[in-house]
């Protein structure tokens, strides 16, 4: 190799820039986080066209389109299913459109053709609270309803949140569940989803709450593992943990992917029958491991109920019976009636608990 | 760039094996070091279920890295491996949920047949549409998986779908051996052997070390070539179903980012990219120094981040310690070469 | 290059002639997607959505530049999505430290520009095979942007800044981005195509050894190109951040693939000595276009994994089928002197 680097012709230019960006934070201040803090991005305000008419009949033929994270995932595909039975009921046009990864780049991709299309409403679960916002704005702006299920989008853009059930109800379920499991002492771990997924850490800060109480006071939380949300990685980490912690008696996973993949790997596994598994699961994928003894109990609402109160919510906004403000009251068929909570936040209810006794009524 | 390929310069070749089993033996010598350094950690890293778990981990990538190195060694590329094992995975799995009286062995062979398939249309297009193989590859990384993804839908086959049977054969043992393991072993030595010993095998380090000269020599290139990536296929489609009995959980998704992780294994282990040199074997040790890696990282506490990190870094290491190999060798070769005339 | 020019004069055959320059077949072929895109996608032509399309193409083009030349000279970088990504959770990281945002923008590109000239010195200084190297750091670069940011995002960054990104210029339809995408365009297309440094990517592609006796450097060429595609590989982890005004390590994840089969879908040749910027260009927005559109007609996105990946193979098998039948016709024609043609040809392709 001939080449040879003449010093002097690298230093120019990299140090050309370093003294450029010196210079523009000296003469201009600068634009930091915590200048900026103040000034969030105005939003449309949610009450911007008029007010909530309680009386407005449901319109017919109303265009409501879900993205959910990512298609493809079974969970998904359960809530999704309950939209479309309620669209069908209010007689609206359903559309499903996702990505194949849960990336928040190419949700934006997706909302925007929605944008395009000139839909009524979006039902979103974010993948990444913020990154969907500007686009999620447009489509406010655009006159579309915006509603998020499973995972929130910043409360600035979007109408309304169905929320599954009240995060303070899950984190003390798993903490029962958890408890009930281990005998009331010994070691405890969480194999959650991705470390900035809001939904688990919100339930894992509760737990947190709930462990620090005297009545759990002999219950030790060693450890938090992130599965995010991928098969082969959660049933990694579960093996991992297995391997850290001999003396684990309980691992809490309160995602689908990773209870599913944690059960798959103990039931195949010599810690069959030492390690309990808990925590959020599909009774379709758990039925095999709670027949086989590995798991014990879980927990869930029902994900087709979600979807299904989406689209009513949905519904309610576009027909004008809802604004999304607090206290405002709409029907979700065969769910009855629902109130609005702060911030727009609508609470589905309390999660179900399965065990080898109940889980052949449930299927999805 | 080496002389390895040419037949009949066996007095050479000796020597250089020495060189090349060296390349191995610094491998050895890294895995050695961090199951030791882990073990001290936490002795339970030795225990007989974390190494099982490691074997079961290895046991598909080595398949994959094997199929890799051998197209490698022809001076191509293969990087549909993850599309085709998603594929043959999908396809075993759907064939086992509508039939679960299949025998084992039938997945076994379905698997590897629906990746021969498309190892030898990538192997046709690249011989015979005279298209490099990273383009063809590249192009049926993205076909293969749009074509798994209409497929499947959204559909998910859960571990409940799947006979017991198949799912036993995951995890399953043989003298305390897990037949996956077993299974990739056999590929590994079969391949391992043929490569070494017989015509056909090194006609393959020929043509990768000098395609031109291969040509000239007589060599039949173009089925070379063609058998090359139908066998990278094939394996990737024999590991799609180790995926599918390993993890029980299959969708359209499963083996998404493969390749990069073979192609990393394989020139860990000391496979040149430009051809000619390596060995299986040495990409077989490269899958469990990756695995192992993984593993041991979960163990020691480290931030699961630094894997890929790592990982690069040990490309990086390896490809530098090649060139160094290879110079050395280079050098070394003009010096007996003299001597000879 | 030459032995396609020449046999395109040589030979009558229109057919053959318009195959075999696959860069006005990229062009007429996007072109004619627009058209009917435009006219048979409800939705796809309205300036609403070319600002969507625009933003959604942003990142490709610009890393798809300096690509291109890196190809033409017979190398590979498929590092720029990791450096996307670590560029990204830089800023992110940097934001959060409470930094000011035209300190981090600047450190983020010259970020870019050291991590290609690492690039670069292991392929043209340690002579490594830039295959291998950058898939070494594609892995290391992500790896360290995990390490930067975790698995986290920030977000908030300044108005300012993310309305410039996704606004339009004054009143018109037309998205600020596209100022730095033409811009850039424009300046690597003269590069590339009207001066002494784009003949010297040319003529180390084609033959190392003799641009070498020609007085070019390949090494130090090489050695910049890298860091150039470094540094627009940074400038796009900026631009993408802004975009979605949320930094993450995972950003632009798999994007190498995307911008390698745009480039090899422009006709420029993987062997390195043969291409041109604006197949390049059309072959980016051939891309996209064919993504919003099938995505605006409720096609799945995987139709279009299909689409890329059949296109990416016949980008490169149709001229060499055209090749083939028009030596074939030839042989037919000239009998006598066939054989030394077709031969002669063969070496050259």
């Amino acid at each position: 190799m001939t080449f040879r680097l003449s010093r002097r012709t690298t230093a120019i230019p990299l140090s050309a820039v370093a003294v450029l960006s010196l210079a523009l934070t000296a003469c201009g201040g600068g634009t930091t986080k915590e200048s900026t803090a103040g000034d969030a991005t105005a939003a449309p305000s949610t009450s911007s066209s008029a007010a909530a008419d309680p009386n407005a009949p449901l319109k017919e033929g109303l265009k409501i389109a879900y993205l959910p994270k990512q298609l493809n995932n079974p969970y998904t595909d359960v809530e999704v299913g309950g939209g479309k039975v309620a669209v069908g009921e209010i007689k609206g046009e359903y559309k499903l459109v996702g990505p194949n990864d849960a990336s928040a780049s190419s949700q934006v991709s997706y909302i925007n053709t929605l944008i395009q299309q000139q839909q009524d409403v979006i039902v979103v679960a974010a993948n990444d609270p913020n990154a969907v916002c500007p686009s999620l704005n447009q489509a406010r702006k655009a006159g579309i309803k915006v509603v998020t299920f499973d995972s929130d989008a910043a409360k600035t853009c979007r109408d309304a949140f169905i929320n599954q059930a009240t995060t303070q109800g899950i984190g003390q379920s798993l903490v029962k569940m958890a408890s009930e499991l281990a005998g009331g002492s010994g070691e405890i771990a969480v194999l959650s989803a991705t470390p900035n997924a809001t939904n688990q850490n919100s339930w894992i800060e509760v737990m947190k709450t709930e462990l620090a109480k005297p009545e759990n006071a002999k219950l030790k939380l060693v450890k938090i593992a992130y599965g995010n949300d991928d098969d082969q990685k959660s049933f990694t980490e579960a093996q991992g943990l297995l391997q850290t912690y001999p003396n684990l008696k309980v691992i809490v996973s309160p995602t689908t992917v990773g209870i599913a993949a944690a059960s798959r790997y103990v039931s195949s596994s010599s810690y069959k029958g030492k390690v309990a598994i808990t925590g959020l699961g599909l009774p379709n994928q758990m039925r095999q491991f709670v027949k086989d003894g590995t798991v014990k109990k879980f927990a869930l609402w029902n994900p087709a109920d979600i979807g299904y109160l989406a689209a009513y919510a949905g519904g309610a906004l576009a027909s004008g019976q809802i604004t999304g403000a607090q206290g405002e009251k709409f029907k979700a068929g065969k769910l009855g009636e629902y109130t609005v909570g702060a911030s727009g936040e609508i609470v589905l209810g309390p999660p179900t608990e399965f065990t080898a006794a109940n889980i052949d009524q449930f299927d999805f | 760039m080496t002389a390895v390929g040419l037949p009949g310069v066996t007095a050479r070749r000796s020597s250089l094996d020495l060189v090349l089993r060296a390349r191995e033996l610094g491998i050895v010598l890294a895995l050695a070091l961090l199951v030791a350094v882990t073990a001290i950690s936490n002795p339970r890293f030795l225990s007989a279920q974390s190494i099982r778990d490691i074997l079961l981990g290895t046991a598909i990538l080595a398949v994959l890295a094997v199929g890799q190195a051998v197209v490698v060694i022809t001076r191509n590329i293969d990087l549909s491996v993850g599309s085709v094992l998603g594929l043959s995975a999908f396809t075993v799995g759907t064939l086992l949920r509508d039939n679960p009286g299949l025998p084992v062995v039938v997945a076994l062979l379905v698997g590897a047949g629906v990746g021969g398939v498309c190892g030898a249309l990538n192997g046709v297009l690249v011989r015979y549409g005279n298209v490099p193989a990273l383009v063809v590859t590249l192009g049926t990384l993205y076909v293969v998986r749009g074509i798994t993804y209409f497929w499947a839908g959204g559909q998910q086959i859960n571990a409940d779908e799947l006979p017991a049977g198949f799912l036993d054969f995951g995890n399953a043992t043989l003298l305390s051996v897990p037949y996956l393991v077993l299974i990739a072993l056999l590929v590994l030595v079969v391949t391992g052997l043929v490569l070494r010993n017989y015509r056909a095998g090194r006609e393959l380090y020929a043509m990768g070390s000098s395609p031109q000269a291969a040509k000239l020599a007589g060599i039949a290139v173009g089925r070379r070539t063609v058998v090359a990536f139908l066998v990278s296929g094939a394996l990737a489609g024999l590991a799609g179903v180790l995926f599918a009995a390993r993890f029980g959980t299959i969708d359209a998704a499963a083996g998404t980012g493969y390749e990069l992780n073979v192609v990393a294994a394989v020139v860990v282990g000391g496979v040149a990219v430009f051809g000619g040199s390596g060995s299986v074997w040495g990409a077989a040790l490269g899958a469990l120094l990756l695995t192992t890696i993984g593993s041991a990282l979960a163990v020691l506490e480290i931030n699961q981040f630094w894997q890929q990190a790592i990982v690069g870094g040990l490309i990086l290491l390896a490809i530098g310690a090649d060139r160094l190999v290879a110079a050395r060798v280079a050098a070394s070769l003009k010096k007996r070469g003299s001597h000879v005339s | 290059m030459s032995a396609e020019t020449a046999s395109v004069t040589e030979r009558p055959s229109p057919l053959a002639g318009r195959f075999a320059n696959w860069n006005v077949a990229i062009i007429a072929l996007t072109v004619l997607v627009l058209i009917v895109a435009s006219a048979s996608v409800a939705n796809f032509g309205t300036s609403q959505n070319f600002g969507f399309l625009v933003l959604d193409l942003l990142p490709i083009a610009l890393v798809a530049l300096p690509m291109t030349l890196v190809i033409v000279t017979g190398e590979i970088d498929l590092s720029v999505a990791s450096t996307l990504g670590l560029s990204s959770a830089v800023m992110g990281y940097l934001w959060n430290a409470n930094q000011p945002i035209e300190t981090i923008i600047p450190l983020c590109l010259l970020l870019g520009a050291v991590l290609g000239a690492v690039n670069g010195f292991f392929v043209t200084v340690l002579g490594l095979p830039s295959l291998a190297v950058t898939i070494g750091t594609l892995a290391l670069y992500r790896g360290l942007a995990f390490v930067v940011l975790g698995d986290g995002a920030v977000a908030d960054f300044p108005a300012l800044y993310t309305d410039w990104v996704t606004g339009t210029i004054g009143g018109t339809p037309i998205p600020n981005v596209l100022i730095i995408v033409v811009a850039l365009a424009v300046v690597f297309g003269v590069v590339l195509h009207a001066t002494p440094i784009g003949r010297a990517v040319f003529a180390v592609g084609a033959s190392e050894q003799a641009a070498r006796f020609a007085g070019v450097r390949p090494g130090r060429l090489k050695f910049w190109l890298y860091v150039v595609s470094g540094l627009v590989a940074g400038l796009a982890g900026v631009l993408w951040t802004l975009r979605y005004s949320s930094a993450r390590a995972d950003n632009g994840a798999g994007l190498e693939l995307a911008v390698v089969a745009a480039v090899l879908l422009g006709g420029v040749s993987i062997f390195g000595g043969k291409g041109a910027l604006p197949g390049v260009i059309a072959g980016v927005v051939l891309l996209a276009s064919l993504q919003n559109a099938l995505r605006l007609s409720d096609v799945s996105n995987e139709a279009l994994n299909v689409v890329t990946g059949v296109l990416l193979i016949a980008s490169v098998l149709a001229p060499n089928l055209a090749n083939a039948v028009r030596a074939a016709v030839s042989r037919r024609r000239h009998r006598t002197e066939s054989l030394h043609r077709s031969s002669s040809r063969k070496d050259l392709s």
